[in-house]
């Protein structure tokens, strides 16, 4: 593989930032901009918990008064007592924030900007001016998107996917789809904006700046798995973009790209022809279904990182890791149809698209056997980011395997929008991909703030949420099995009524478990500030990040460029002075592959 | 801690199979005459998903288990086989296993989407609107008179937009808020919306499809059982979303024509 040359032109990109705004807020450094992504997820995150919480609660309390909430939208709850339409304004809020704002967010953008570079040997990203509008960018995105909460009709109600025409014919169509759609819309345009440019950077950086010796095969198994989410997310963003544009135009353009003539909605006759439902659709799903394997890659690369380090040996193959993460990334291209088997789409198109997805289940498959089989003869240490990790094996099969019955097309038909589906991309999304940002979290903050979290909280918010969320997501498919429709408000039909008692034990259990996440929070910020003081090594790993004092400075290596002699899996090394072997010691090691 | 997750994942694993096992919550009995291919098909991945759930959640907990940090530093052991075994098993067995699911599931979705409407089924036109189903049977001249959405007027029960003062056919047509069908006969459901996305979905009757404003779809079935079973919509259309509903009324075939008579007259 051909070496990189040394970065020597990116000698003197940037001088050492001098200034507050230049140190803190408009910095070009890529750390502070990973921070900043974190924080933003953070927020984000809290918010969509909540969220999900007042949606838990109106679920087995639909007439029940939430304090507080007539403060948040008198009109969308009066009296403290949420209505249906307010239900799905806070539905579509919590599926926008985390998708985008959390999931995209904080595997990806905030530990891929912190540690890309690093771990590739660079002083910054190619372009760290592209990397400061992308983070801004994104957080302007977030802002426009609150924006709807506070303006009279509310936030849209037509969830995350927002499909025409109930989200492009405008105010006929219900509360929220006047000013709280376009808000939408713009906001995820320039989501979208934003992420084009992280991933530009992403791709430029691994491939051009990497250090003397770091070839591609060289590189940490959660550089590569950035550097291939970048890829997909390139195409996938460049689709929503104009798919969110033409919304717009439709809703305030007077355009029809998604709105077919004749429809009366609130009793009017809507004045538009010629466009295609469908159409939206398939530009959304074109892009959303890469998006969910931008969101679990990068979890997948992180967790595989930490893994190495913690069962103090080698993967079985990181070469089929990283092949198998490609193949995912190819894959996803190809299966975008399976969330319109019943959509009025050529039914042969249908079983089209499902074989794709039952393909992906391989190289998936093959990752977890990997991590697995590398668990034999390992030496695993017990930390919160292990913890984590080792249970992000646990959650991606949980959730992996509800998807062979949603790949087929005739099992779909009965499954398709009940609760099974809430289950499946909850499990993977919302636990596995989480699981691998808080491994992340305990493994880097000892580099990212010089100071160690607390390792009894850790544990404590680990054994909580692993029981908690299994709790909260593994009924939802017994619900999903029942018939039990998503996206409702309330459950008024016959057939729902025999399921409440398990409602209430999953909004207990997601109460608890969301109550349990304020120890983390709390780990978080404590220990920001009055954490023991970390070294610069504290899990004795062989990445370059851990080559480099805790906090960095501002150029990672100072004057140095580092060199680079192994891959980052020599653990359990024989003949090593330690059991491990940095990347960038020159010491030599028998019968390295 | 190694010994503690690998229970606590145990009793997960466990615990989560029982109610799967058990059927405490399940799909309702079939009634119609194409479900029992999709039941099996569902039945036959529960299998397999099932055993690759178990199998390796209980292996990741063995592993753990066994494999925690020790005290001695003896060479360090692999797993016999290696990636390449693993990679080969992975696509030889996985492979396989989802080709089957693939091949054999295929049929089940042909016998719904792939068969063409029996030339005597009957025919009712569904209309999904915010928030509510409508049906229309084409009376005793068998045509369905036109839709004309610059007519519909809710406030005097015309939901379809028929025009009966300029068509002959609408004057026939018969307009009601459920559908009855009689047992063992293929009903062609022709779906359009009037406003926005919506969906048809009866459980029991293993029938779900979309109504998607502009095109003009349809499925047909066949029920089996006499009975009164839910229609609920499962695409987000609105605030009404969570009510919007209706009843599917499968009738024996003498009541099914006096309901229809009845219908007819009160038009």
């Amino acid at each position: 593989m051909q070496e990189a040359s040394a970065p020597q032109a990116q000698q003197g990109h940037h001088g050492p930032p001098e200034g507050f705004i230049r140190k803190y807020v408009f910095s070009l450094d890529h750390k502070v901009i990973g921070k900043q992504y974190y924080a933003l997820a953070l927020v984000a995150v809290f918010i969509g918990m909540i969220l999900s919480w007042l949606m838990r609660y109106h679920l087995i309390y639909p007439n029940g008064k939430i304090f507080g909430l007539e403060f948040l939208s008198k009109v969308g709850a009066p009296g403290g007592v949420m209505t249906p339409e307010y239900y799905l304004s806070l539905m579509t809020m919590h599926g926008t924030l985390m998708v985008f704002f959390v999931l995209t967010n904080a595997p990806f953008a905030a530990f891929g900007n912190y540690f890309l570079p690093i771990q590739i040997g660079a002083e910054d990203m190619a372009f760290p001016r592209f990397n400061m509008m992308s983070f801004w960018v994104t957080f302007v995105a977030f802002l426009v998107l609150m924006t709807a909460f506070f303006i009279p009709d509310g936030p849209p109600i037509s969830g995350w996917t927002a499909y025409a025409p109930l989200s492009a014919v405008g105010p006929d169509a219900g509360p929220g789809q006047g000013w709280g759609q376009n808000l939408w819309g713009i906001s995820i345009a320039l989501f979208c904006v934003g992420s084009l440019l992280g991933s530009l950077n992403f791709i430029a950086t691994t491939l051009d700046l990497r250090a003397k010796g770091m070839t591609l095969m060289r590189m940490p198994l959660s550089t590569w798995a950035w550097f291939i989410t970048a890829c997909i997310s390139l195409l996938a963003f460049a689709v929503l973009l104009p798919a969110c544009l033409l919304l717009v135009l439709d809703r305030m353009a007077g355009t029809s790209f998604f709105i077919p003539a004749g429809l009366v909605v609130s009793d009017r006759l809507q004045a538009h022809a010629g466009g295609s439902p469908l159409l939206w659709q398939h530009l959304f799903w074109f892009f959303g279904h890469p998006e969910v394997y931008i969101a679990i890659l990068p979890a997948m690369g992180i967790v595989s990182h930490i893994l190495v380090n913690s069962i103090r040996r080698p993967l079985l193959s990181a070469k089929v890791i990283i092949y198998s993460m490609m193949s995912i990334g190819f894959l996803s291209y190809m299966v975008w149809g399976h969330h319109m088997f019943v959509s009025g789409m050529n039914p042969f198109s249908s079983l089209m698209f499902s074989f794709p997805t039952l393909t992906i289940t391989i190289p998936a498959t093959v990752m977890t056997l990997i991590w697995l089989g590398s668990l034999y003869g390992a030496r695993i240490r017990f930390t919160s980011a292990s913890l984590f990790a080792l249970g992000f094996i646990s959650m991606f099969v949980s959730g992996g395997v509800s998807g062979f019955f949603l790949a087929q097309p005739s099992i779909d038909i009965y499954l398709h929008a009940t609760y099974f589906v809430v289950g499946h991309f909850h499990m993977v999304m919302g636990v596995a991909a989480i699981f691998a940002v808080f491994a992340g979290t305990y493994f880097w903050f000892p580099k990212m703030t010089g100071r160690m979290m607390s390792e009894g909280l850790g544990k404590v918010h680990f054994w909580i949420t692993f029981v908690g969320t299994y709790c909260i997501f593994m009924p939802f498919h017994y619900l999903g099995l029942a018939g039990n429709v998503r996206r409702y408000s309330s459950f008024v039909d016959d057939f729902l009524l025999p399921l409440m008692p398990v409602h209430r034990f999953i909004t207990i259990a997601a109460l608890i478990t969301g109550a349990a996440q304020f120890i983390f929070l709390y780990n978080l910020i404590y220990s920001r500030f009055r954490g023991k003081v970390a070294p610069v090594n504290p899990w004795e790993a062989t990445s370059l990040e851990w080559t480099i004092p805790s906090p960095p400075p501002w150029n990672n290596f100072g004057d140095r460029h580092p060199i680079v002699y192994h891959d980052p899996h020599q653990y359990g090394v024989k003949g090593s002075l330690g059991d491990y072997v940095m990347q960038d010691s020159p010491e030599k090691i028998e019968n390295e592959s | 801690m190694g010994k503690f997750f690998a229970v606590v994942l145990t009793i997960i694993a466990l615990v989560s199979a029982v109610p799967i096992v058990r059927h405490t919550w399940w799909m309702p009995p079939d009634i119609s005459t194409h479900g029992h291919a999709i039941d099996e098909q569902l039945t036959d991945t529960m299998a397999e998903a099932g055993f690759s759930f178990l199998a390796a959640q209980l292996l990741l907990a063995f592993f753990v288990w066994k494999f925690s940090e020790r005290k001695d530093s003896g060479p360090i052991k692999s797993l016999p086989g290696g990636a390449k075994g693993l990679v080969i098993a992975a696509l030889i067995l996985v492979g396989t296993e989802m080709l089957a699911l693939g091949v054999l599931g295929q049929k089940a979705w042909a016998s719904v989407y792939f068969t063409p409407a029996s030339p005597n089924a009957l025919h009712v036109q569904a209309q999904a609107g915010q928030f509510a189903f409508y049906f229309r049977y084409p009376g005793a001249d068998g045509k369905f008179g036109g839709l004309h959405p610059d007519k519909i007027d809710e406030g005097n029960q015309n939901y379809f937009g028929l025009d009966p003062a300029n068509e002959v056919e609408a004057r026939d047509d018969i307009v009601t808020g459920e559908l009855a069908i009689p047992a063992n006969r293929e009903v062609l459901l022709l779906m359009h919306s009037k406003d926005v996305g919506h969906s048809f979905y009866v459980p029991e009757l293993r029938m779900q499809q979309d109504f998607v404003p502009g095109l003009d779809l349809s499925v047909h079935f066949t029920a089996t059982k006499v009975g009164r079973y839910e229609i609920v919509c499962t695409q987000l259309c609105g605030l009404g979303h969570y009510n919007m509903k209706a009843y599917l009324n499968v009738m024996a075939q003498d009541d099914f024509e006096k309901w229809l008579k009845q219908k007819a007259s009160e038009q």
